[in-house]
This record gives C-alpha cells, structure tokens and sequence, in this order.
C-alpha cells in the first residue's frame, strides 16, 4: 500500500512538473496562433521541430547553464530557500486531488487520490497560502528595495485574492456538505432532473466565476500578473537568474495547474464522466482521463482570458477584491446557506 | 471680451462596462474566433487543402526578407559612363553624417570640368546609423542607400568597412 501512495504522489508530481513544462509550450503557440503569428519553431532535435515542442527543453537547458547570480548583500540561504519554497508548497498542493474514485481490483479498493484528507480543500487553501512566503522571503532576501516592493506587492495582491479565493469555494463547499475533496467529486455523480450532471458549475454559476478570478489573480497570471509582470515591472525576482529564476516561473504554472484542478474538483464533476459510471482498473483510467482533460480545458480557458485582456491597475486589482469579489462572494454564500436551509425544509443542521 | 465656456462631459461607463464581464466576453470571442480560425487554417493546409494562412509571419532567413519600396538598405556609390565614381568629394556627405563614419580622400579627375573625384571612399557600416542624411547632401547624387541588401553583419569590425570598389559594385565584398 505504501507503495501505491508513493506511485499516486509521482504521479501527481509527474503530472505537475510535466504538464508546467509543457504549458510553457501551449502559452507560446497559443498566443502565437491567436495573434496570427507562428511561435516558437525553431528547436529542432536532429532536423525535428514538431512544432517547437521541444521549447520548452531548451528554456529548462538555458536556464539551468546561466550564471546562477547571488547579489553581494542578498541573504545567501534565504535566497536560495525562496523559489524552492514557492515551487515545493505549490506541487504539494497536487498530491491532495482526487485523480478518480477508489477502483476495485484484486479484491481490493483502490483510491486514486494520493493524500486521502478529510479536509482536503482547506489543506490546498493553506498549502497555496504557504507560496506568499517564497514571494516575500525572495524579495526580502535579495537585499534590493526594488524586490523588497516587489514582493510586498505580490503578498498584498495573494493575500487579497486568497480571501476572495476561499470565499468564493465556501458555497459549493456548503452544498456538498464535506471539506473532502474526493467527498464533492462524488457528490457531483449525481444527476439533477435526471438529465443535468450535478456539477458545481450548474449550481454555483456565480461561486465559479468569482472562484476563477481570484484563482487568475492568485497564480499571478494577466491580467493580474502585476507581482512579476518580466518586462513591464520591476517584481520579487530582480535579483534572481538561471534555475532560481526559472523556478519563479514553473511555480506560477504548478499554481495555475493547482487552481484549474482546484475548479475542475469542485465546480466540474472531478474525474466524473456524466451518465457514466466507470469501474475496474480501465474505469480508473477513463476517471483520470477525464480529470485532466478537464484540467487542459480550464487551463487553456484561463491561457486565454490570459492572452485577451489588459492588466488592471493596482489600485484596481485591490478594488475588484475587497470591494467587488469578497463582498459578492460572501452574498453567493448566504444565499447558498439559506437556499439549502429552505431546500432541505428548514432543517439546517439536519 | 466674453469668455467661452465648453463643457465638457466626463467619460462616464455604463453598468455594463463596469461590471467587466459583458466586455470581458466579447475580448474573450475576438481571441477565441482568431484561435480557432487560424488553427482550421494551419490544420488545413498541413494536409494540403487550398486555405489562406494561418499567420502573417515571414520565416525569414528561410525566406527572403521583405523590404519596403522605400527602405534605406546598404550604400551605393553610382558611377558615370566611364565607369568611374560620380562622387566630386565636396565631402558634404562626409560632413553631415552624424555617426562620422564616411571617410573620403581626394584626388584629382583627368576630366577638368569635375575637377575632383574618390580616391578612397570608406563608409563604416557598423557605426552607420542608417540616418540617410549622405543621399540627402549629396549635390551630385552619387550615393543612393537602394543596394536592398540588409545582411551586412560579419565577424569583425574591421569587415564593416567598406570601400569604394566594394560600394560602387566593381569588387564583391570580402
Ligand atoms: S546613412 Fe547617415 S550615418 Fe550612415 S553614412 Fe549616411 S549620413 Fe552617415
Ligand atoms: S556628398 Fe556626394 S559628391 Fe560629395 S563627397 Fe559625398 S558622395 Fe561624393
């Protein structure tokens, strides 16, 4: 059994690392081919291009042979800890996805979610959270007032957007009734009306929404990239080169993996197939299939959204969460509570 | 003298722009239409269907660089009929130029009514500027910036010199 874990919590890191490599890949074609341009296509492995796939390894080899720069009056260990703490927290937050549900074979049941927790949304809440630190450690450590703003801004514009994010979850989190994250993709195999699947898209339209803004605004992509923003604006990784820096960026690919898994978990049926009830070890691969290809299609919506609109303003972006966001979703959520309460006849509690 | 006052109204949003989202959707249906219509494009000429393309990216070094009408390439020196320089070395051009990069010695011309004419004629295109300011001054329209040549990078700086038989066609470069 121990040996299973193991194998799901690879495969979850399998899944991150990999899938953040090549979402390196998607983000080039896909705002290439929407800007009517061609994109990277130049990589070639022996005369093979394959549409510049093998971008994304040369980025990881360039990255890895720079100049590995430690400014003189950095903080030498906490500038080496801060990437490895964003990246470490935000592929921790993989290991607790419910992948499918538990398969029977061998005359035994098995799950195929890695870190089976019964609070499991709270656990990728916080462990996202936890990414803040790696910010602000990075610009505090570089020892430049440039990154020292920089990162005092990311944490001001997470912090704000976790609030959002966790208030914006409270109402599907309500109807399924679990913080379990394998608990809600069970809960959404039901049907509603027998022709409906019971997604948490269809009954928290507005919860989905808000959820994926704050989810945009905490992975720090456009039009809330404003922490990093490479080109435009002076962010937490001036000081950092080679590997630290590339860490920077896969983290912000491994946290738009997790908010994309966090979306298709809880408002798009998890690994649930609608009007199919998959079983036996073939059943647990079509639910894991399901699963990512659920993740792919959030993830280029959100790829998307990032490539068409502008970046807000600071003041904006703190606007849009404490005065629209946080309000809206804390409205969505009572009136969550109070429609269950009157759904289930008054009975709130049970 | 009564002074004229124009109000002038506020740019106000309506609700619908407020709330972001009506716009962010109608951004979102330019973005997605390009997507998809380019990539029906790609895909249908990748297996050879007759279709516009998908991208208006030239791949240039596959393919030629394509130069406006009226783009300032490298220099020319024009020559008369006898095939030597126009150039009278007034050193206007040399003057003018911004980058001081044209080097101009003089010599006597056998043809009395020029007078003068190039001995040498080095025009540094790696501190060129590419202003056209030397096509400009030039009284007797001896230089042209129309070679339509815009690969002229070489491995030292020295090669970014070019002289008069080079600039006039008579010796190819390097
Ligand atoms: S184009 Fe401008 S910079 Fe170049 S040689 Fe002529 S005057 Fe000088
Ligand atoms: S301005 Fe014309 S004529 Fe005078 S030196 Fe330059 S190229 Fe020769």
């Amino acid at each position: 059994m121990t040996l299973w874990i193991l194998a799901k919590v690879a495969f979850a890191l399998g899944l991150g690392l990999g899938l953040a490599g090549f979402l390196g890949w998607v983000e080039r074609k896909q705002s290439a081919v929407l800007q009517d341009r061609v994109g990277a296509n130049r990589a070639s492995i022996f005369g093979i291009r394959l549409l510049g796939l093998f971008h994304p390894i040369a980025d990881a080899l360039k990255m890895l042979t720079k100049e590995d720069f430690v400014p003189r009056n950095a903080r030498r260990v906490l500038h080496t800890a801060a990437p490895a703490i964003s990246l470490g927290f935000a592929l921790l937050c993989l290991a607790a996805f419910p992948y499918g549900g538990a398969v029977e074979f061998a005359g035994k049941a098995w799950s195929l979610q890695p870190v089976e927790s019964p609070a499991g949304l709270v656990l990728v809440l916080a462990l996202l959270s936890l990414g803040v630190h790696g910010i602000v450690m990075a610009g505090y450590a570089s020892g430049s007032n440039y990154g020292l703003l920089g990162g005092l801004r990311g944490a001001a514009q997470m912090i704000s957007y976790e609030v959002c994010l966790a208030s914006s979850v409270a109402g599907v989190a309500f109807i399924y009734g679990s913080l379990d994250l394998q608990e809600a993709c069970l809960w959404q195999g039901r049907l509603l009306g027998g022709w409906l699947p019971a997604w948490g898209i269809f009954l928290q339209p507005v919860g989905f929404l808000l959820f994926l803004t704050a989810g945009a605004a905490v992975t720090k992509r456009t039009p809330f990239d404003l922490p990093e923003g490479e080109a435009e604006i002076v962010g937490y990784h001036v000081e950092y080169s080679g590997m630290k820096f590339g860490m920077f960026l896969m983290t912000d690919f491994v946290e738009s993996i997790v908010i994309s898994a966090l979306a298709v978990t809880l408002f798009l049926g998890g690994w649930q197939i609608p009007f199919v009830a998959p079983a036996g070890p073939w059943g647990g691969a079509a639910m894991v299939a399901s699963f990512t290809a659920k993740l792919m299609l959030v993830l280029f919506f959100l790829m998307q959204v990032r490539w068409t609109l502008p970046r807000l303003r600071f003041d904006q972006l703190l606007d849009l969460s404490w005065k629209n966001i946080l309000p809206l979703s804390l409205l969505n959520f009572i009136a969550t509570v109070w429609g269950v309460y009157f759904l289930k006849g008054g009975r709130l509690w049970r | 003298m009564a002074v004229i006052v124009r109000p002038v109204s506020r740019p106000s949003r309506t609700f619908r722009e407020q709330i972001y989202l009506w716009e962010v959707w109608r951004g979102l249906l330019v973005t997605f239409r390009h997507l998809f219509v380019n990539l029906s494009r790609h895909a249908r000429r990748s297996v050879g269907l007759a279709a516009p393309e998908g991208a208006v990216t030239v791949q240039y070094p596959e393919d030629p660089a394509v130069l406006g009408k009226r783009a300032r390439t490298r220099h020319r020196l024009l020559k008369r009929g006898d095939g030597s320089p126009r150039c009278t070395s007034c050193l206007l051009c040399e003057t003018i130029c911004p980058a001081k990069c044209i080097h101009i010695t003089a010599e006597d011309s056998p043809d009395v009514l020029v007078e003068k004419r190039a001995k040498t004629f080095d025009i540094d295109l790696g501190l060129c500027v590419f202003c056209g300011y030397c096509v400009e001054a030039c009284p007797v329209d001896a230089i042209h910036m129309d070679a339509n040549e815009v690969e002229l990078s070489s491995y030292s700086r020295k090669d970014m010199i070019w002289t008069l038989p080079e600039l006039m066609g008579d010796k190819k470069k390097q």
